[in-house]
């Protein structure tokens, strides 16, 4: 066992773990973002936005993350040679915040049309009753209510995110987990349960936390009907 | 609700402004594709032998085909292996002997919380360096069991919520007539919950298709390995991601469609709620909330 620490005290196992969060922060800050102007597309009266905000959902969300991220590097930095940043690491961590939030905000965009739904039509109506504009009356009235009720499948969507924000590999992000296991259990297949055990454990106590609040947040907030 | 209880029918006014309006959105959606194309053909991307060998017939013969075929051969594996161990885990979780119900719930959850680019990566070295020579195909016994165990934890908890959203009463029936809790379970419940939950298994071979494509990573020739390899030697990355893309997306779109079809189709032949649910790829698939799914544990 001794050997092992000596392993696992070589490779920076917490750092790896901190660029996962990292990645996974930043990420649901664009989805969410990305997903609630999606959503309200979606939701309004124009018909062409409604369409593109459909088509932007049904493609990316039957296209691996995998795709879209290869797609990110290999496409988008190599060929057109877009750069978001000078330094080399921090262009790779940036194309890959970019593919998640783009992945994910599609299903922030279905976790809030779902909590729309849980939006009383009598809501709506009295807003239209008092003179709001759709804009106003989603801003005021609808969307509010919509983000309470939507907690519990945003929480599954940032779990995912968490989760996915492995594939980062993908985009070259050296640095985070799956990178970093694969390298020690390549070099050290001797401790290939302990080092599999190590990260695997690392995500089950990222990720309990995040469902417990979820749950919690989402008995809390729900609006009693 | 329907979307158009947020705006009131609009009057000839209104129409006429509507009609605007879309012009207007049509006009920015059009604009940024013609924008993006505009680019693309700046950067010589639009350039007609690019495309070409992406489309070429021998591309297709050579890497397309056989990569769409590793795809749909792991998926396949791993939907019939998932089902089996999800059924397992599940009646595990629903088991009366605590010890079993203990190991399956944690097994479950455990599962449920890996990514399973981790998965696939301790499961390539395990059969490639620590298993050599019992497992042939190191890289696709990794992508195939990953997927299992994943998907399996998924339709496990699927089982348990299906049997849960059965009226108490098929449980009550199956008792009054003299059968034992666990021929209930496997006679009478479990069928029915299958059944339920047939159009989310569906919708989960989405989830599948897609994270199979993390296979690539572990050097598994799927779909999206067998692009890359061509874009390299014919140095048409955007060409070969864009009808790699192409083709996950169509076989997807087929797929729920199919479950959103058999969904209708079986709503009516179950007492419990048949479960449909969005698959969201390496991560949670089905809502823990979406109807039929109990929070789960």
């Amino acid at each position: 066992m001794a050997g092992f620490f000596d392993v696992l005290a070589s490779y920076d196992v917490l750092g790896a773990f901190w660029v996962n969060v990292q990645l996974t922060v930043w990420g649901a800050l664009l989805a969410l973002v990305l997903g609630t102007v999606l959503a309200v597309m979606r939701i309004s009266p124009l018909l062409s936005l409604q369409w593109a905000g459909a088509a932007y959902v049904n493609i990316v969300r039957n296209t691996p993350l995998t795709v879209i991220m290869t797609f990110l590097v290999l496409a988008v930095w190599t060929q057109l040679s877009v750069t978001l940043s000078r330094d080399f690491t921090t262009n790779f961590f940036l194309f890959a915040v970019l593919g998640l939030g783009a992945y994910h905000a599609a299903f922030v965009c279905e976790a809030i049309r779902s909590g729309v739904n849980t939006v009383p039509v009598g809501q709506a109506e009295a807003a239209r009753a008092i003179g709001l504009p759709f804009l106003s009356a989603a801003r005021i009235i609808v969307l509010p209510q919509a983000f309470r009720g939507a907690i519990a499948p945003l929480g599954n969507t940032l779990i995912a995110l968490l989760k996915n924000s492995t594939v980062a590999a993908a985009a070259s992000v050296s640095t985070e987990t799956s990178s970093v296991m694969k390298t020690m259990i390549e070099i050290r297949p001797d401790y290939l349960w302990e080092i599999f055990f190590t990260f695997a454990i690392g995500f089950v106590i990222l990720i309990i936390p995040i469902g417990l609040a979820t749950t919690w947040l989402s008995n809390r907030l729900a609006v009693r009907r | 609700m329907s979307a158009s209880v947020l705006f009131d029918a609009p009057g000839p006014r209104g129409r006429r402004r509507m009609a605007i309006s879309n012009a207007l959105g049509a006009v920015v959606v059009l604009g940024i594709l013609a924008w993006v194309l505009v680019v693309l053909s700046g950067k010589g991307q639009l350039a007609a032998g690019l495309w070409r060998t992406a489309v070429d017939p021998r591309a297709w013969q050579y890497y397309y085909l056989p990569g769409l075929q590793n795809t749909l051969r792991a998926a396949a594996f791993a939907t019939v292996g998932a089902v089996v161990f999800g059924i397992l885990f599940g009646m595990g979780r629903l088991s009366h002997l605590r010890a079993i119900r203990w190991v399956s719930s944690l097994l479950v959850e455990f599962l449920r919380a890996v990514p399973v680019l981790l998965m696939m990566v301790f499961l390539n070295i395990l059969f490639g360096v620590t298993l050599r020579g019992v497992v042939a195909d190191s890289a696709f016994t990794a992508v195939v069991v990953a997927l299992i165990l994943y998907n399996g934890s998924v339709i496990a908890e699927l089982v348990r919520s299906g049997v849960g959203s059965l009226p108490r009463g098929q449980a009550e029936a199956g008792v009054s007539l003299g059968l034992t809790r666990g021929q209930t379970l496997r006679s009478i419940q479990l069928p029915q919950a299958l059944i339920a939950m047939l159009p989310a298994v569906v919708s989960q071979l989405v989830v599948v298709l897609k994270d199979s494509a993390l296979g690539q990573l572990i050097g598994y020739k799927e779909l999206l390995r067998s692009a890359q390899i061509l874009a390299s030697g014919g140095g048409n990355p955007l060409q070969a991601l864009f009808v790699a893309a192409i083709l996950f997306i169509l076989l997807n779109v087929v797929l729920s469609w199919v479950a959103r079809r058999l969904a209708r189709r079986l709503s009516s032949r179950t007492s419990g709620k048949t479960a449909t649910g969005s698959g969201i790829g390496p991560g949670i698939a089905v809502p823990r909330t979406a109807p039929g799914v109990t929070a789960g544990g």
